[in-house]
């Protein structure tokens, strides 16, 4: 580790107005091969990397952006973590991921500033008080540390919440303290400044055009500079994946919407945990900022705008108003919309393919971000050892000919 | 939010419709005769193109009709409105705004890292 960030770093620093803080990364011109070529610079890509490099001595990597690094999902979700998911696999999956988030700070120095503040999952009707309670029980066979609490106990936890005078009442919640919040830019940030350090190249506003392969083997990609070689190419373009699949032959399963999000004036902290909610479709978390993080829905239909419709967040805060009437007055400052990709059975897709050399991490559809040091963790083994990681072995495209899907839509938190 | 030319009941907003997904997908006559990757094909693939995608729509909140339409998702426009009895209109009528399959258009998309 080369460039150490620390407390005495942070005051050397401001004595030169912060102006003399050196470079994270290198931003060189692609060589004419690879060993992987890693389509999509946001923290899945960028760990993905740092994976290959340090537990699979894999170091000749390119990671090909076509924006600036972390300016897709990583830059445009809502932050939350959690793992409290139905299924063993999706459990296995996720909580790997949270284990890697408590101490990734550590791993890269480099503050994520992962606050595990806990996250509520409501119940508003009989349907969810049924579906939730399943999903702890399944939760707490998995080791995971989901609980139940009571509308006594929420009032105790988020005082500002509405609970009984509202159209949907709070019956109950589904509580994981492990869960919470990070930084989104620090995980890019941090892996791809860490990658570097390995000799991963980082490519940026470079276009990956197609992808090129001969008789099902792949054998690079054709970008906005130039045709670039590569032994395997892995693809983590979150929307765009599917489109640059059909350019190399290969159909993904996969649907892209916006999904849209908004932050609030920052305020003084109202509320210290993260709370979600299915049935009303109203997410909030406050950031260390003061802001709130709303999170909206998806838009019912195809596109790759990255806006998204007004009457989808028309009917988000509607929801947030009637939960927490203190936020009637607001003012929002910023809305923004992401490109998600979306799988039949709203789990992801960490596999290989037909095409020999080329690897697909994608479908995670409206929650991607808590999984991202997972995620890229057992990628990079799949992509290292062509073979998937025993965590992620489910997680394939075969499943949508065997039918042994993973189906996640309770857990999911946004509507597919 | 995009107004949607309902082919029933004229321009209105697209918060009344129903997105019915890809357009023309035919059921497979003999299901019994297909592998499971086919009919898996069949069940959970449907395409997903940046640019021209036809489409099934249903005017919810209004007549309750199921028509078709010609989309640009890159930009949201709408190229063609047509009933389900009209016939599949050719690709060709169509011009994608984009040079590169996952390029942004100059006009429509909220993609500030990308867009020039």
């Amino acid at each position: 580790m080369k460039k150490k960030y620390s407390f005495l770093s942070l005051i050397k620093n401001a004595f030169t107005n912060n102006e003399n803080w050196e470079k994270m990364w290198e931003s060189p011109e692609p060589k004419k091969g690879y060993d992987v070529i890693i389509v999509g610079g946001g923290g899945h890509g960028l760990g993905t990397a740092y994976y290959l490099a340090k537990e699979h001595g894999i170091k000749n990597i390119a990671v090909i952006e076509k924006g600036w690094l972390g300016g897709g999902n990583t830059g445009r979700n809502t932050t939350i973590i959690r793992s409290n998911y139905l299924w063993n696999e999706s459990a296995n999956l996720y909580d790997h991921s949270v284990k890697l988030w408590e101490n990734l700070s550590d791993e890269l120095n480099f503050n994520m500033m992962f606050s595990q503040r806990g996250v509520m999952n409501l119940a508003h009707n009989e349907h969810d008080i049924k579906e939730m309670k399943r999903r702890i029980s399944a939760n707490r066979l998995n080791g995971l540390d989901t609980q139940w609490l009571d509308t006594k106990q929420i009032e105790e936890l988020v005082p500002i919440m509405n609970t009984k005078n509202l159209r949907y009442p709070v019956l109950g919640a589904a509580f994981q303290p492990r869960g919470g919040v990070a930084r989104h830019d620090a995980v890019a940030w941090g892996y791809a400044l860490r990658s570097n350090e390995m000799g991963v190249d980082i490519i940026q506003n470079c276009e990956v055009k197609d992808i090129k392969t001969d008789n099902y083997k792949v054998e690079g990609v054709n970008t906005s500079k130039g045709f670039i070689k590569a032994n395997k190419v892995a693809v983590v373009a979150s929307g765009h994946t599917s489109v640059l699949a059909q350019t190399a032959g290969v159909k993904l399963p996969l649907q892209s919407r916006p999904l849209q999000a908004l932050v609030s004036e920052p305020i003084k902290p109202v509320i210290n945990t993260v709370v979600m909610s299915n049935a009303v479709h109203a997410y909030v978390s406050q950031s260390d900022k003061g802001e709130l993080v709303i999170g909206a829905g998806t838009d019912g239909y195809n596109s790759f705008t990255q806006r998204g419709g007004y009457d989808v967040i028309e009917e988000t805060v509607r929801a947030i108003v009637e939960l927490y009437p203190i936020f009637g007055k607001m003012k929002m400052l910023r809305q923004w919309g992401g490109i998600v990709d979306i799988c039949p059975d709203a789990s992801p897709i960490i596999s290989k393919c037909e095409v020999q050399g080329l690897y697909f991490n994608c479908g995670w559809g409206t929650g991607g971000f808590k999984a991202t040091p997972g995620s890229a963790n057992v990628f990079a083994h799949t992509v290292a050892k062509d073979e998937p990681h025993k965590i992620n072995a489910a997680f394939n495209l075969e499943r949508f000919s065997d039918g042994r899907l993973i189906d996640e839509h309770g857990a999911a938190a946004v509507a597919h | 939010m995009i107004l949607i030319d309902c082919p029933y009941c004229g321009e209105r907003e697209q918060s009344e419709f129903t997105n019915g997904g890809e357009a023309h997908v035919i059921r497979p006559k003999n299901p019994e005769a297909l592998s499971d990757k086919e009919w898996g094909q069949y069940v959970f693939y449907r395409s997903n193109p940046k640019g021209i995608f036809y489409e099934r729509w249903n005017h919810t909140h209004g007549c309750r009709k199921w028509f078709n339409a010609v989309r640009d998702t890159s930009t949201d426009t709408i190229l063609k409105i047509y009933k389900l009895t009209d016939n599949r209109p050719d690709i060709s009528e169509f011009q994608s705004s984009l040079k590169s399959p996952s390029g942004e258009p100059a006009v429509g998309s909220g993609n500030f890292a990308v867009k020039k």
